[in-house]
């Protein structure tokens, strides 16, 4: 089951490599969207500290968003995800294949852009370690409650549009507790209440989201 | 049902040899009803040829037989026990080619091959990919991106699976032939036949009329609704 598991993740990093551009997309638009707000807001220290967890946070999460839909597109397309769904191993390892290769290829690259950002709207240094710790615990609930929304949407017009509202309000404890440890980080109280709750919330993701995207594929395709 | 006696019976079990049937099966695609009260078998050694004209449900009894689809009455059955539609033992003795080549547009065939073979838990996939592929004529292409390749070649490159090895597996072909050239038609056929002879089943669609010794036709006709 791993094996089949390291496989997928190995031939679905081989075609984001070959296929650079598209993979780096999510990130360039992370960091140019999050750029817009200093100029947006006005270049005032305070207001920019303020909202700067708030503001990467949410541009995290429009970034995962972005890319996840495109998950099991063009598997879907070529007929990849009809023997993915043959193979005689759980289709659950395959789903924990592709989410695992979709965070490493597009919410790894977040976690590491980050603290460019916080340079940007100049936090603090704890704050900036706060905030990546945060987002590498947070991403990647976004790949596996995206794979769930992507998986469901599989194969409709307007599947791209569906995964944004199916998925985000699904993603809102994530960023309160997301933003939350930043937030305590900076009032210079301990962030532990929310980095605990944000890997529980990581865990019980872990445990259902796989589950429920290989059921979704397998509606999806009949 | 004649097994090859070249090959000795010292060879491991062979994983795969069984019977694949249907049970009064019916199929709904929307409100139509394509058919029902469908009983099929297949079995070890034979080569079945599903006729029926356009829109009359090959396609879904096909992908019906091999797990993709569940039918609205009736069960699959595996050596004669209904099997559930995710039953993971039946599908290892299980190919399904369908229309779509499953080929990745950005890795190569061999590539592309071994990543098909790993997915039916085969060892020492990327050898056997290319061996498959060196036996469907494609050597010379092998590390061609897929995405290059004409549609015949990459016909070709997913029939390469039905040559990663010699279980006698049921393979449940779409349209085999479709864009193939003549000699590929004949390769396919070669395929095919030997396979059966060493006691695999073999149950495909072809729009073209192709000769394969002993293979029998089951028509989809007196199972549609009037």
């Amino acid at each position: 089951m791993t094996g089949l598991l390291l496989a997928v993740v190995r031939r679905d990093l081989l075609l984001a490599r070959r296929r650079r551009i598209e993979a780096l997309l999510p990130l360039g638009f992370f960091i140019v969207a999050a750029g817009l707000f200093p100029i947006g807001v006005g270049p005032e220290p305070q207001t920019l500290r303020q909202i700067a967890p708030g503001v990467v946070w949410v541009c995290a999460l429009l970034a995962a968003m972005l890319s996840v839909t495109q998950m099991f597109a063009s598997d879907h397309q070529d007929g990849s995800l009809e023997q993915m769904l043959l193979a005689p191993q759980p289709l659950v390892a395959i789903v924990g294949g592709k989410v695992l290769a979709h965070w490493l290829s597009s919410g790894l690259p977040l976690v590491l852009a980050a603290p460019l950002i916080g340079l940007l709207f100049g936090m603090q240094v704890p704050a900036i370690g706060t905030l990546a710790l945060t987002l590498l615990l947070g991403t990647p609930i976004l790949s596996l409650l995206g794979a769930v929304g992507a998986a469901l949407t599989l194969g409709l017009r307007s599947g791209a549009a569906l995964v944004f509202l199916l998925v985000l309000p699904l993603t809102v404890p994530a960023l309160i507790f997301g933003t939350g440890a930043v937030v305590a980080v900076d009032a210079g109280m301990s962030a532990q209440a929310h980095l605990s709750l944000l890997g529980a919330l990581l865990i019980v993701t872990l445990l259902g989201a796989p589950l429920a995207t290989a059921a979704a594929l397998r509606i999806s395709l009949d | 049902m004649p097994r090859d006696p070249s090959r000795p019976a010292t060879r491991p079990p062979l994983a795969g040899a069984g019977t694949l049937g249907a049970r009064s099966l019916a199929c709904k695609r929307g409100r139509r009803l394509l058919f029902r009260g469908l009983d099929l078998q297949l079995a070890p050694g034979s080569i079945t040829w599903l006729r029926g004209r356009n829109g009359s449900g090959k396609t879904s009894l096909l992908r019906i037989l091999a797990g993709l689809s569940a039918p609205s009455e009736g069960d699959i059955t595996w050596n004669g026990a209904a099997v559930a539609q995710a039953d993971v033992s039946a599908r290892q003795a299980i190919v399904y080619i369908g229309h779509a080549n499953a080929l990745k547009d950005d890795l190569t065939l061999a590539e592309s091959v071994a990543f098909l073979a790993r997915l039916q838990l085969l060892d020492a996939a990327p050898q056997l990919a290319q061996a498959a592929l060196d036996r469907l004529g494609l050597a010379s292409r092998r590390d061609a991106p897929v995405r290059t390749l004409s549609q015949g070649q990459r016909r070709r490159g997913a029939l390469a699976r039905l040559a990663l090895d010699e279980q006698p597996r049921t393979w449940i072909l779409d349209e085999p032939y479709d864009a193939l050239d003549h000699d590929s038609v004949a390769l396919l056929s070669g395929l095919i036949e030997a396979h059966a002879a060493r006691g695999g089943a073999v149950l495909m669609t072809s729009h073209q009329t192709v000769a394969l010794a002993g293979a029998a036709e089951f028509d989809l006709e007196p199972y549609r609704p009037a």
